[in-house]
């Protein structure tokens, strides 16, 4: 298939991979964080770790949409769709994030009417067709989803509707970055940027890991022969002693990033104070809210939150896989507790979570899968 | 004309004009049931004559033969002595109608297809229809001669059924069930739990293509792929010239819900071996490929309705891959992959990339509601 073999290519994946190990210094350990959950995915999809040498280590970043949302914005969630005549629309990755009382599925059995929708703008179309029930769409994601969010206000705006309204958790990716950086119990020698949060920011913003914190970074995209060319730049970095922001992903990120989709974010939106990130705790200037002008079509000022901070459960250590602290199987409860189909942790629910990629494609070591690739051929 | 006199005229002598409207009552009973109504009511549930009318007039005209015309309670049939298999599904499929075939088709061969990969021959079929209020007559009928052609192309019969008519707004449209029974002409014992190292593991055609047709088709995505359609088949045929040519052959299953992987994982874990799969030795047509990639899904996790995976001896692959591609329904069949001993009830899968990955069961349904 045009366009995905390119990128797939198992012969390129193995030059690569000898170039990448023959730029190893003998002794020396590696530690990349790979931000984007996107990257995590595609990393343990593809079985990409094989190819690396054993002394460089991917470091799963906070990257996760769903995964950073903490409890009791789902609580606060739920409670919105409990109020009289409300249909709230959101992702599917939303549908099943724990809140203290359950999930999306969960409320909607007792009671709710939670939708999944593929785009904001179907929200639009079920208000449309729904005149009498108001219709809040819960909005979350990085930069990368955050312009969709604000042109469908900005259409709801012009098309006047009065029934339809944003519950907005969108979180901006450089904070939580910095909070990673100024982390005492982490040592990463470089970031693979993220990709699609890029076509929307550009690269210029990531521009201080470079200068001020002395790492390499390259932005990438999301095929399996990407990650292993922008591992290969960051090494090459290391090597020639260079510590520069690169774009690997120049086929689809710009440098200065998309201007129209920027412009739309800061026409409908602004950045909070401070927001709650699970696992990271409260990290300012890190989340957008909707401006007092477009205030008809903002949830957060329609309905009466309960705002309540839950605490995350005990046992769970997602906030240490988030900063890439913890190894997803070093957590206590990972793979007991805390499962797919349980999930205590954020980091367990979305396909893009460091701890739901390990468990469904990487719960093995590759010393085992080296020696079983060894006895199966076909 | 008084009341006694009009009375006493048709007791004994009826008029000629009398007699005619009274033979024309009576050729209108006679005459075939004829169902007016353009949309089921709940009279069409209430077992009177409407219900009388919408079985005689849709469904026997449709699935008529012996067993089923005497409309009694239970069909009833001699059996030969031996063993048998029954296997019940039900088909709520939304959009009833899809490139390739509708839920008719697919509740005929959905359940001819348990039977013939547990090595049966599928024999009879029951039907039972749940109809919501509303439900447009002239698409019942669509459905049931679907199903009729069906049931001819796989050999099997309808021989009995059931109707009930539910409110507007209590089902979608129309529910299938169907309960198939089938005879063992053959004493081999198959089951996914007597699959060994070494043997080999097939695919009878490219994955995926019902469950990204049917996700495709409720226009939801807004994706089109225009050459796509259901690989909805009866594969009583197709088992038939597996097990004639291939003595080891150790399992067989159609690949439905939850897809190829899945039915590897339960292969793995009842018979406590591993399953590696090669990534690119499985046959995916570029329009599901492409589908998949766009939607975040492994076609290997997508249902196919009319693809059989077989476990079969190891030595004996080449025979069971020449005897499935011979068959019309396995021109693209393709060895995928081995069964090994470690580790033990996982599957792996070597991918298209070289890289190596567990695959394990879905959490979830990815595509809900596709059969």
């Amino acid at each position: 298939m045009r366009f995905v073999d390119e990128f797939r290519d198992a012969e390129k994946a193995r030059a690569l991979s000898a170039k990448i190990t023959s730029l190893c210094e003998p002794g020396r350990e590696y530690k990349f964080m790979e931000v984007c959950g996107g990257h995590t995915h595609t990393i343990y999809k593809h079985g990409l770790e094989d190819y690396l040498p054993e002394n460089i280590q991917l470091v799963h970043g906070p990257g996760c949409p769903v995964c950073v949302i903490p409890m009791g914005r789902v609580d606060d969630a739920i409670h919105i769709a409990r109020q009289p005549d409300v249909l709230m629309t959101s992702f599917g990755d939303m549908m099943r994030v724990p809140g203290s009382g359950g999930n999306f599925f969960d409320s909607n059995a007792e009671d709710t009417n939670i939708r999944m929708v593929y785009s904001p703008l179907d929200s639009l179309k079920i208000a449309r067709q729904n005149q009498d029930t108001h219709v809040v769409f819960t909005a979350i994601g990085f930069e990368t989803t955050t312009p969709s969010t604000a042109m469908t206000v900005l259409r709801a705006a012009h098309e006047g509707l009065d029934n339809f309204s944003v519950f907005c958790n969108h979180v901006t990716i450089i904070p939580a970055i910095k909070a990673i950086l100024d982390s005492p119990d982490l040592r990463l020698d470089g970031f693979i940027g993220p990709g699609h949060v890029s076509t929307v920011i550009g690269c210029r913003p990531y521009e201080f890991i470079a200068r001020d914190y002395d790492k390499p970074v390259v932005v990438a995209g999301f095929e399996p022969l990407d990650i292993l060319q922008s591992i290969y730049q960051l090494m090459l970095q290391l090597t020639e002693d260079r510590r520069e922001v690169e774009n690997q992903y120049a086929r689809v990120v710009p440098w200065q990033g998309n201007t129209v989709a920027l412009k739309a974010i800061h026409e409908v939106m602004e950045l909070r104070p401070y927001f709650e990130w699970r696992g990271l705790g409260f990290i300012s200037h890190s989340a957008m809210r909707v401006r007092e002008k477009y205030a008809e079509f903002d949830a957060e000022r329609i309905f009466d939150m309960p705002g309540v901070r839950v605490a995350d459960p005990k046992a769970c250590q997602c906030g240490e896989v988030l900063k890439g602290v913890l190894k997803p199987w070093e957590c206590k409860v990972f793979g007991t507790a805390c499962t797919p189909e349980t999930p205590i942790g954020t980091c367990m629910v979305s396909p893009e979570g460091a701890c739901a990629a390990y468990y469904n494609f990487g719960r093995f070591t590759r010393e085992r899968v080296k020696e079983a690739a060894h006895h199966e051929h076909v | 004309m008084s009341t006694s006199e009009r009375v006493s005229t048709r007791t004994d002598q009826p008029t000629d004009r009398e007699q005619q409207v009274l033979d024309r009552i009576d050729k209108a009973r006679r005459r075939k049931p004829k169902v007016r109504e353009e949309r089921v009511t709940l009279a069409h549930g209430s077992g009177g004559k409407a219900t009388q009318t919408l079985i005689e007039a849709v469904f026997l005209d449709a699935f008529r033969n012996p067993l089923l015309e005497p409309l009694e309670d239970s069909a009833s049939f001699p059996v030969d002595a031996g063993r048998m298999a029954l296997t019940t599904d039900s088909f709520v499929v939304s959009p009833l109608f899809f490139p390739g075939g509708d839920i008719g088709e697919l509740a005929v061969n959905g359940t001819v297809n348990d039977l013939a990969v547990a090595g049966a021959r599928p024999l009879h079929l029951t039907a039972g229809f749940i109809l919501e209020e509303g439900f447009p007559i002239e698409d019942l009928r669509r459905i049931v001669t679907s199903m009729t052609a069906a049931a001819e192309t796989a050999g099997v019969q309808v021989v009995t059924g059931d109707t009930k008519v539910v409110q507007r707004g209590k089902a979608d449209g129309c529910y299938i069930n169907t309960t198939g029974i089938g005879v063992y002409e053959h004493a081999r014992e198959l089951g996914v739990a007597t699959a060994r190292p070494g043997d080999a593991v097939l695919v009878s055609g490219p994955v995926g293509e019902h469950g990204i047709t049917i996700m495709l088709e409720r226009g939801e995505l807004d994706i089109e792929a225009d050459d796509l359609t259901s690989d909805t088949a009866p594969l009583n045929g197709l088992v038939t010239a597996l097990l004639d040519a291939v003595p080891g052959v150790r399992a067989m299953r159609d690949a439905t819900r939850g897809g190829v992987a899945t039915i590897l994982n339960e292969a793995a874990r009842a018979a406590n071996v591993s399953v590696t799969v090669h990534e690119d030795a499985v046959p995916v047509r570029t329009e599901v490929r492409g589908a998949s990639e766009l939607l975040g899904i492994d076609p290997l996790y997508v249902a196919c309705e009319g693809r059989l995976v077989a476990i079969v001896d190891g030595e004996q692959a080449d025979d069971a891959l020449t005897a499935l591609r011979a068959h019309p329904l396995g021109t693209e069949a393709a060895i995928i992959g081995r069964i090994g001993d470690d580790p033990p009830g996982m599957v792996l899968l070597n991918t298209a990339f070289g890289g190596t990955r567990i695959m394990d069961l879905l959490v979830g349904d990815p595509l809900p509601r596709i059969c």
